[in-house]
């Protein structure tokens, strides 16, 4: 690949978080290109949202080093993460329920008048410009989005990353509460963005999502990457072992075979 | 789930009931449900005290002593929503306005001419004024920074500011009452003279008719320029109306209580109106200046929570605190935002109590948190975070003053006023709790 020799878009070298006397993360290193998606895969509690939250500012690293297109930066809160266009869907879609979809899209980035007040006209044409494109149907843009559907609140929480020129996207279980049209949706979604040059991290508890969207996969255990693989190089069933395991395919003992059958 | 809206007439099942039709009909002039019908609960109580007096209650004079009574109460609770809405409850607000009348009183008699600013300063009562808001901004601030950034619960902390701010009070006058405030600081307790007259009320209400036509032709214009749906023009024109005459009709009402005659009496010898005309001086009082107090806060308010980024970040960090912090919202400036608001509210109420009782007693704003909380809660604002209006908070306190007013105008003490309230303020929540749960 000649990807190695560009520099990348991040890179998180030797990340640690602890919380209390617990390694949630242990000296993480992955890095990431652009048009390029990475999936995140490994149990729960193995630590892929925390990593993922030091890089968007939702939680300070303990140690380690965050680097945006080869800079070293200091990423402290989440307004920090987006002025480097890092933008995230949390799992939770990290919506206000009783705010509108346009105060949610602008939430933080809101557009003023000249005298500095909120120019709801300009963000709610703003907000049908993008909810157009990414879903036609959407037409509440006057409700609270706790009267939405899930996948329209899923929606609003991707038009508000994909909005504001993200050039580093984390998608934290993007898939995770839609039904199978709007997972097909997302998923044509993720395709175009990478084709835009946006650099994406995915993580997923769907093998078969991480393995149809990704170019590389990182799988964590335990707070600590087991490997980063190139995703043509191993089968489902390898990364499947890595994350129960927590050992390279390589690695992988006879007994520990028969552990994994015994688990089913 | 979109489709839900169009469904009926899509399908052809269409139900005749009336019910729907109207209900489409209100929806489309966007009036809040809500609000409207906190409109006319009040009606409702007024008239009824009206029926019950034998059609006394409702004469301006009453009416004008009820809004005077009910301002301090209506003033805080607009900051009250903000508060409640971020999540937190501020306790303190009695004692605070306790405080702050008590430095005007003493800014009046003791403080100001301390500083050479004696009784015939120019501007005494706006220095006066702009002392004790900036003392009722500092305590809100100091207890802001206690709940923002020390993180100690609101609960806590303007619970404590309830008891030590009652104590200040208390070593500020040596436990004494203090009486003497000037001339000018009295008119913003109200009373005849405390009013804006005749004709200033016309042509407030004939402003407030202007303000009404010119946001509604802005707000048409506003969506056309980016194609948005608008209300269709006979809910335009109605709202306009309705808005106008209800201004106009208060200006009448307001005007129609006239200077009591042996007042208008003295006042004629003293600037020497000479006779009086036949019948007595017929004076209209027009506007109370804490009324004006109210619709201005009431204003101010309502365009900080719906058109400032402020307000903006205080419904988003209720209805969410974990996504505003994740939005990149400084919440805790927010939160701290939002008692420096708190405090300066309480400190115009405090200027409306003072100027009333013309001096300031250790017990001035004894148990207001409590109405302050109730008017809001009344009003529609949500312990569970995120939900509140400002106007509803201030009907909110209306509904309170004219309940204890009319009780005690048919004679009732106040021990049974503070059932009612109490009653009203259960049943209020109630019936507010079971139409969102049918609702949702």
């Amino acid at each position: 690949m000649t990807v190695a020799e560009r520099t990348p878009l991040v890179e998180l070298q030797h990340i640690s978080v602890a919380f209390g006397g617990v390694h949630a993360v242990r000296d993480v290193s992955i890095d990431l290109y652009a048009g390029e998606v990475v999936g995140l895969v490994g149990g729960n509690g193995a630590g892929k949202t925390t990593l993922m939250r030091v890089l968007s500012g939702a939680h300070p690293a303990d140690s380690g080093e965050v680097h945006v297109d080869g800079k070293r930066v200091k990423i402290t809160n989440p307004s920090d993460a987006k002025h480097y266009n890092i933008e995230t869907i949390y799992q939770t879609l990290a919506l206000a329920e009783n705010v509108d979809a346009p105060g949610n899209l602008f939430l933080g980035r809101e557009l003023t008048t000249r005298l500095g007040s909120l120019d709801d006209s300009a963000m709610e044409a703003e907000t049908r410009k993008v909810m157009g494109r990414l879903n036609p149907n959407f037409k509440n843009f006057k409700q609270p989005v706790q009267s939405l559907s899930g996948g329209q609140r899923q929606g609003v929480a991707i038009a508000r990353a994909v909005h504001f020129n993200a050039k580093i996207l984390i998608m934290d279980e993007p898939t995770a509460a839609l039904g199978p049209a709007e997972t097909a949706q997302v998923r044509n979604l993720i395709r175009q963005l990478k084709d835009e040059g946006i650099g994406i991290f995915l993580i997923s508890h769907d093998i078969h999502d991480v393995f149809d969207l990704s170019d590389r996969i990182g799988v964590m255990y335990h707070g600590e990457i087991v490997d980063i693989v190139e995703k043509a190089t191993v089968t489902p069933d390898d990364v499947l072992g890595m994350i129960i395991l927590g050992k390279k395919p390589g690695e992988v003992t006879d007994t520990d075979k028969a552990a994994i059958e015994l688990r089913g | 789930m979109t489709n839900l809206a169009e469904a009926p007439s899509q399908s052809g099942q269409q139900r005749p009931g009336t019910v729907t039709s109207i209900r489409r009909l209100i929806a489309q002039t966007e009036i809040d449900v809500r609000l409207f019908g906190m409109l006319v609960a009040l009606a409702v109580i007024l008239l009824t005290f009206n029926v019950l007096t034998d059609g006394t209650f409702l004469r301006p004079t009453n009416m004008v002593t009820l809004s005077v009574q009910a301002a301090g109460i209506a003033i805080i609770a607009t900051g009250m929503v903000l508060v409640i809405v971020s999540r937190n409850i501020d306790l303190s607000v009695g004692s605070l306005v306790g405080f702050v009348a008590m430095s005007y009183a003493l800014l009046m008699t003791d403080w100001l001419p301390l500083l050479g600013l004696g009784p015939d300063f120019p501007f005494r009562w706006a220095i006066a004024l702009a002392i004790g808001i900036a003392i009722g901004a500092g305590f809100g601030a100091l207890q802001g920074f206690i709940i923002a950034y020390i993180g100690v619960p609101s609960f806590i902390v303007t619970l404590g500011g309830l008891l030590s701010i009652r104590g200040l009070v208390w070593y500020l006058s040596n436990g004494a009452a203090i009486s003497g405030i000037d001339r000018n600081f009295q008119l913003l307790g109200g009373g005849a003279q405390g009013s804006i007259g005749g004709t200033l009320t016309w042509v407030a209400a004939i402003i407030g008719c202007i303000a009404i036509v010119a946001l509604l032709v802005n707000g048409r214009r506003q969506r056309r320029r980016f194609d948005f749906p608008v209300r269709p023009m006979w809910a335009e024109v109605l709202l306009a109306g309705a808005g106008c005459v209800a201004v106009l009709g208060l200006a009448a009402f307001a005007n129609a209580n006239l200077w009591p005659t042996g007042l208008a009496n003295r006042i004629a010898i003293e600037q020497g109106w000479g006779e009086a005309p036949e019948g007595g001086w017929q004076i209209a009082t027009g506007l109370p200046i804490p009324i004006l107090l109210v619709i201005g806060v009431g204003l101010v308010m309502t365009w900080l929570a719906t058109r400032r980024r402020f307000g903006r970040y205080v419904y988003a960090y209720g209805g969410n605190p974990d996504a505003a912090e994740l939005a990149g919202i400084n919440t805790r400036l927010t939160i701290l935002k939002t008692y420096v608001v708190m405090g300066i509210l309480c400190s115009i109420a405090a200027s409306i109590s003072a100027a009333r009782l013309n001096g300031a007693t250790l017990d001035i704003g004894v148990s207001y948190e409590l109405y302050v909380i109730a008017a809001a809660v009344i009003g529609g604002t949500s312990f569970s975070g995120g939900i509140g209006t400002i106007s509803g908070a201030i009907l909110g306190a209306f509904v309170m003053a004219s309940l204890s007013y009319g009780l005690s105008y048919m004679g009732v003490i106040s021990p049974g006023q503070n059932v009612a309230a109490g009653i009203v303020l259960i049943a209020a929540v109630g019936f507010d709790t079971y139409n969102r749960r049918r609702g949702s």
